[in-house]
């Protein structure tokens, strides 16, 4: 007999060691989530998949789904806070939407549609970032990184390069480059890497590709972020 | 120092758990971890590049420019400030002629703030190339100048500066027991693994480090993992502001520490053990270090224990300024030699701790407890205390009281009777648990120190009817901003966003919605942190609002609402380009203002 939790009343099917947010995306239940991918080690950091697991909060993407567990997903509580802890994320960086080549392709841009945010409600940090353009194929604007660490475990789970690295502590955490002079040019970042492509907002973009897709043709000017990776990460969780 | 590197990768086996030793070792030599050193060091233990950067700027105490030959820090401590530690860091600053958080520009020392040190009992204290130096005054500020100005080595230096005293107070069933030297150990092997188990959790013992895990629960779980290997590890990383009970038990108590590890180990099965210094505790590490080795010699470590076919050694390793690595899986991630952050968990440490295997991580004091509980078995603990909260509790208590020290207590004392018992009057409340704790008001002090009611891993900081409870906010705000590890958004971004709306409230730039927004924004942290730090980084602002709602009130403008961003302080750079200070390079905030 297939083992079951239930999902905001939904009966969930799952096998033995799946988190919450892999039984929920193969039975095509939607949880909010930036620093999860199912290609990889789950994180855990972003905290936008806090859902409750029989009334305590859980991150979705590290917590094993387990029999009988009362999930709740969609709530207002919940929703209202998810949009808080994007808001946080915004504030920290410096996301200008408008202007950022990434625009209805970002993740963060489409988490925060998704989950209706209006404003930044927080005080910005305006931290002064840098931009490092050195590399002739990719660029990092180190102002929309969100320190979900997908490229770090990209590069070092595909490509087996450990090109990218969080360190620091606290608000002044940074994304590093592996190389003797810090800058992307001298690491072995290739553009065909997976970590090239893999960054959910525009931190990590690939250079003489902008705008390529016109603004209004771009993954989320037609479909809300719960469709898209439903449609894309479910199957990978299939297998 | 191509070759110093070399070595010192060979003496620790090329082995990048050992990383934060190694780094000590390279920062002692030559005042900074440099780039060169880094690039060395990366090869020879054949880790990327960037594994140690970032380990160097997780903790306060490594950096890659060097801080000079004297290296000073002083305890922020919200205990040390109470002591009046401002005026002293303003005359130091003036005396050493360099500003706080710089170099002097010979180059020959620096100054700069440090989390509480541990010496709330005996400050304002600090510390000097991670020594720790107590009871600052004027006077010994100006020995302390006299010796970095003529470049004294700390060696030569007045011991007195060093003294670190006790300050036991109040002994009760832990306190008034000798040190063990192999009694715990003999009575376990003679009763039986098992029955021994049976004792301490007949005992009741439960966590000392304040969450209250049930300690034998711990041990059994960890004991029956499949597992080739496992760990015991004691948690001596007292992070907690206002906590120095540790220090005293690792001082004076030090052979009781390692004879409860000793115990765990026989009872889990464990061969290894380490005993994770926190920084600021230095100066304990030589006495520790003979410690063992006596034990050694003594046969109640290393192979054959007690001539029974019982192994175990144990190994000191030592932290280098994280508050976050006291949380027991950002502990173990240290001991691995990274960056002290929290665990996704499940695994839980007893299934999968130190390098995956099951792992027991207790507080120093539940290893206090539990070595002598196998002596003189658990109905001896359990006698003592509520039904709850068996045994006895070990606080430290500073602040405002006459006596500051170490006072042990049966669980269920209440507060009025520990204020009495240190001489506290005119007491306008208690931190309970440190920072991440609970501030009590005087309406409060006939509730009690015990698991069911005022939970606390010892932290016990008085204040009076001086005090501004808006100043404890500031100050444990600031902590944890500057402590979170900074792995999840909640914590990360929220501890800073924390930090500024305090510091909007208590300056006076508040406005009427910033009470609401203060609270909205505890409960993001409080609820959706990785971690503890984070689940009670809140608590501070919670606790008080909930008790002084019109403190808050009394420090918010007449107005409506007043932006987090401060319009006219912004141009200030503008204002001096263009060299003009007059009324219209100025801009007011909110237009009724003006």
């Amino acid at each position: 007999m297939t083992k079951t939790f239930v999902i905001d009343g939904k009966t969930i099917p799952y096998e033995e060691g799946q988190t919450i947010m892999q039984a929920a995306s193969a039975a095509g239940v939607y949880i909010a989530h930036l620093c999860h991918h199912p290609q990889f080690t789950p994180h855990g950091s972003c905290k936008l998949c806090t859902v409750k697991v029989n009334g305590r909060n859980c991150s979705a993407c590290t917590f094993p789904a387990t029999e009988g567990q009362n999930v709740i997903n969609v709530s207002k509580e919940l929703n209202e806070d998810r949009e808080k802890i994007t808001q946080m994320l915004f504030v920290e960086g410096n996301h200008f939407c408008p202007s950022c080549e990434k625009t209805g392709n970002c993740q963060l841009q489409a988490v925060a549609y998704h989950l209706n945010m209006t404003d930044n409600h927080f005080p910005h940090f305006f931290e002064n970032r840098e931009v490092d353009a050195s590399h002739p194929d990719v660029m990092i604007d180190h102002n929309r990184c969100i320190f979900c660490t997908l490229c770090v475990r990209a590069s070092e789970q595909v490509d087996g390069k450990n090109v990218f690295a969080i360190s620091g502590r606290g608000i002044d955490k940074r994304l590093i480059v592996n190389s003797q002079s810090g800058l992307l040019k001298d690491s072995a970042l290739d553009v065909n890497d997976c970590a090239a492509h893999i960054c959910p907002t525009g931190a990590i973009l690939i250079k003489r590709t902008g705008y390529s897709v016109p603004i209004g043709q771009r993954i989320y000017d037609h479909a809300h972020i719960d469709v898209v990776a439903l449609a894309s990460e479910g199957e990978v969780h299939d297998h | 120092m191509h070759n110093f590197i070399l070595q010192l990768a060979q003496e620790n086996n090329f082995q990048s758990t050992r990383l934060l030793k190694m780094l000590h070792a390279i920062q002692k030599r030559y005042f900074h971890i440099s780039e060169e050193a880094i690039e060395v060091l990366a090869k020879q233990l054949d880790i990327p590049r960037t594994h140690i950067q970032n380990v160097v700027a997780f903790y306060s105490f490594f950096h890659t420019q060097s801080s000079g030959k004297y290296t000073i820090l002083i305890s922020d401590s919200i205990t040390d400030l109470m002591l009046g530690k401002s005026a002293l860091m303003s005359y130091f600053a003036q005396k050493l002629n360099v500003d706080i958080g710089c170099v002097r520009t010979d180059g020959l020392v620096s100054l700069n703030n440090t989390s509480c040190t541990g010496m709330c009992d005996q400050g304002p204290a600090g510390l000097v190339n991670g020594y720790v130096l107590t009871h600052l005054t004027k006077p010994r500020i100006d020995q302390i100048v006299d010796y970095v100005n003529r470049e004294v080595p700390l060696a030569l230096w007045d011991a007195d500066l060093f003294r670190v005293d006790d300050n036991i107070v109040k002994p009760d069933l832990l306190l008034n027991q000798k040190p063990l030297h192999g009694q715990a150990i003999a009575s376990t092997l003679m009763r039986g693994l098992s029955e021994t188990l049976a004792e301490i959790e007949f005992s009741g013992l439960r966590g000392r480090g304040g969450a209250g895990y049930t300690t034998a629960w711990k041990w059994k779980f960890c004991r029956e993992e499949n597992a080739t290997q496992r760990y015991i590890i004691c948690n001596a990383d007292e992070g907690e502001p206002g906590t120095f009970k540790d220090r005293v038990l690792l001082n004076s108590y030090a052979d009781s520490v390692f004879e409860g590890m000793t115990v765990a180990a026989a009872i889990v099965g464990a061969t290894q053990g380490f005993l994770y210094l926190r920084g600021e505790y230095v100066h304990l590490l030589d006495k520790l270090e003979a410690v063992l080795e006596a034990r050694r010699v003594s046969n109640l470590l290393g192979c054959h224990i007690l001539q029974k076919d019982f192994d175990f050694d144990i190994e000191i390793c030592l932290g280098a300024g994280a508050y976050i690595c006291g949380e027991e899986s950002a502990l173990i991630e240290s001991l691995e030699g990274k960056s002290g952050i929290p665990r996704n968990r499940p695994p839980y440490p007893v299934t999968q701790g130190y390098l995956g295997k099951p792992t027991v991580v207790n507080n120093v004091e539940t290893y206090v407890a539990a070595a002598n509980i196998a002596v003189h078995g658990g109905a001896w603990f359990a006698d003592k205390g509520t039904a709850k909260s068996k045994g006895t509790k070990i606080l430290s208590i500073s602040g405002d009281c006459k006596t500051r020290g170490i006072y042990e207590y049966a669980f269920g004392t209440s507060v009025k009777t520990i204020l009495d018992d240190c001489g506290a009057s005119d007491v306008l409340g208690v931190q309970v648990g440190g920072p991440s704790g609970v501030f009590i008001s005087n309406d409060e002090f006939e509730r009690k120190i015990a698991f069911e009611d005022l939970a606390t891993g010892g932290s016990f900081i008085i204040f009076n009817h001086t005090r501004s409870i808006l100043d404890v906010v500031h100050n444990f705000s600031h902590f944890f901003a500057h402590e979170s590890c900074g792995f999840c958004t909640p914590c990360r971004v929220g501890t800073s966003l924390l930090k500024k709306q305090v510091d909007k409230i208590v300056e006076g730039h508040g406005s009427a919605g910033d009470i609401v927004a203060l609270e909205e924004l505890c409960q993001v942290i409080k609820n959706y942190s990785h971690c503890g730090l984070g689940q009670t980084a809140a608590n501070p602002v919670l606790s008080t609002l909930e008790r002084y709602p019109e403190i808050y009130q009394a420090m918010l403008k007449k107005i409506s609402y007043e932006p987090g961003f401060d319009l006219d302080k912004s141009l200030e750079t503008a204002r001096r380009m263009a060299n003009r200070d007059d009324a219209a390079a100025h801009l007011a905030q909110v237009e009724n203002e003006v």
